[in-house]
């Protein structure tokens, strides 16, 4: 699987690509479902990333579980979503020092929420990668309730918190870790447009 | 000289109106017959006396109103206000710049008493008598910036400036043009402009950014925006758009010279000492087109700058919708007389 190419957008909207290795620096490695392959490949391209590394990975139904766990990393976490695995993720950015490199991989939203979780906990941004696979479900903010909803689709889509139909928007909050939803029938209550795929 | 406030409000009844005099000292924004992008920025506190441009931080007869309006967004939503951690410094900063700047353009209005860090801060029109510790925020009821704010007209952005770039780390946005101080927060200067059109290929935010990087102590400047609002509202936040979206439906031949309203933003940009953070209050102002078009200049000219803007900008100010309405109604006031460069009333004959 290669890396995926998004259409041209908005300067705030994040791009990615392929993770380069910092060799035996402190590494935190972050993947989701495809994106594990991302970091076999990481890993076969240098394998000291893993000499002081530790690796976290959601499944999310996907086989690469089992190579990871063997691959030699410090530390191995495994959870079914990112919130099982979160504590722990939360934990070693704690533990982070200056030479620490994030390196996450997947979709956008767990590429989104780990970038924002390593700010919050001070990470420098220079030191966070990330290297999009798989598909392109968006992390999404409801900028009137505040709520995130993962693994949106589609545009627009329903607030999981207020219920409100979103617009999805290109403006992104490294912060947040998330696309902006803005109502789409404010003018017009009632008139929302058909449901379309996002693009790429 | 005296300042009479009005008693009026911003939404549900809107009863906001503005006196002749303010119409007269209204901050114009165009100053041809014709608008797109350019970094119009020019010095601060230098301009006609009376208007909007002469003083630091204008004080006019909205005051108190907008004031109350701003504690009634804020308390349905404190988000609108926030510092991240390291800005509190630049906080002390914008509140000692807000206050001496009264002092020194409204003596009659504002007191500051000074001994050491002990502060005694007067504010007459808000009923305001504080004393505190400078630099000590557990002396004032909210952090500095807020404090200040709460007392100051318009909206605060106030900017880190580190990685060759300007950081909305800190703000008090109350009666923005649709953006979000929360989703924003802690972006940098490139990405919060990210969603404004045509401006990037134009190359207007690298050198805004690179003027702003070195703007100096002492030496503010300014620049004037615009945008259209439907009633007097200020609180056109995107948090509150499923509110105030459904208003703009309510504009009709009839009331479009009523409802229909031009908002100009003065933007002015400060250095401050001690934290070298850049100030960037963002200054609302609000007329309808009945009340701009009593001046024969700006009836004339807004007629032609609404009716020939591209339409990519009608849409990112979001009246598209309205603008064949407002293009119609503006069209009684525009005879075809040549206007008079600049922004101000005075010149062109009726």
């Amino acid at each position: 699987m290669t890396q995926t190419q998004f259409s041209p957008s908005i300067t705030s909207r994040p791009t990615y690509s392929q993770l380069q290795s910092h060799g035996g620096s402190p590494a935190i490695l972050v993947a989701d479902g495809s994106g594990g392959q991302a970091l076999l490949d990481l890993i076969a391209r240098d394998a000291s990333v893993l000499d002081r590394g530790q690796i976290f990975f959601v499944t999310a139904g996907t086989e690469f579980g089992a190579q990871l766990r063997e691959a030699g990393a410090k530390a191995y976490h495994q959870g079914l979503f990112f919130n099982e695995i979160l504590t722990q993720y939360q934990a070693a950015l704690a533990q982070a020092t200056m030479a620490t490199r994030i390196y996450l991989a997947g979709s956008e939203g767990l590429i989104g929420h780990a970038t924002a979780e390593a700010l919050a906990a001070g990470i420098d941004a220079g030191s966070i990668q990330g290297e999009h696979r798989g598909g392109i479900a968006r992390r999404m903010q409801c900028v009137h309730c505040k709520g995130m909803t993962d693994d949106v689709t589609t545009d627009p889509f329903t607030c999981s918190h207020c219920g409100l139909n979103l617009f999805v928007r290109d403006h992104f909050s490294r912060r947040l870790g998330a696309f902006q939803g803005v109502c789409v029938d404010a003018e017009t209550p009632g008139e929302v447009p058909e449901t379309q795929e996002i693009k790429l | 000289m005296t300042i009479r406030f009005n008693d009026e409000t911003f939404r549900d009844d809107y009863t906001h109106f503005n006196s002749p005099e303010a119409i007269q000292r209204f901050p114009f924004p165009f100053d041809r017959d014709d608008y797109m992008y350019s970094v119009n920025i020019e010095s601060h506190t230098s301009g006609p006396k009376g208007t909007p441009f002469d003083v630091a931080f204008d004080v006019d007869e909205h005051y108190v109103s907008e004031m109350r309006d701003l504690a009634i967004t804020l308390e349905q939503d404190p988000k609108r206000c926030q510092s991240l951690p390291h800005m509190e410094l630049a906080g002390w900063d914008l509140l000692e710049l807000i206050m001496t700047s009264k002092v020194a353009d409204y003596p009659d209005l504002f007191e500051l008493h000074r001994d050491g860090n002990a502060w005694r801060w007067v504010n007459k029109p808000l009923g305001i008598d504080d004393s505190f510790t400078f630099l000590d925020a557990s002396t004032l009821p909210y952090g500095p910036m807020e404090y200040i704010t709460r007392q100051a007209q318009g909206d605060f952005a106030v900017l880190d400036q580190r990685d060759g770039s300007l950081w909305m780390d800190a703000g008090m946005v109350t009666c923005q043009a649709d953006w979000s101080l929360d989703f924003n927060i802690g972006m940098n200067f490139t990405e919060w402009h990210a969603p404004v059109p045509k401006a990037h290929e134009m190359r207007i935010f690298e050198r805004a950014l690179k003027f702003l990087m070195n703007v100096q102590q002492g030496a503010p400047s300014r620049r004037l925006n615009w945008t259209m609002t439907v009633n007097p509202r200020l609180d056109t936040s995107p948090e509150n758009y499923h509110l105030w979206g459904p208003e703009k439906r309510t504009v009709t031949p009839e009331n479009v010279g009523q409802k229909q309203y031009l908002r100009v933003e003065l933007q002015t940009f400060w250095r401050l000492p001690r934290s070298n953070a850049l100030a960037f209050p963002i200054r609302c102002y609000l007329a309808n087109l009945q009340d701009l078009s009593s001046v024969p200049k700006w009836g004339r000219r807004l007629h032609r700058v609404i009716r020939d803007l591209p339409d990519e900008l009608a849409d990112y100010k979001g009246f598209t919708l309205n603008r064949p309405m407002i293009v119609e109604y503006l069209s009684q006031f525009d005879d075809g007389a040549e206007t008079s460069l600049g922004i101000y009333p005075a010149e062109d004959q009726s």
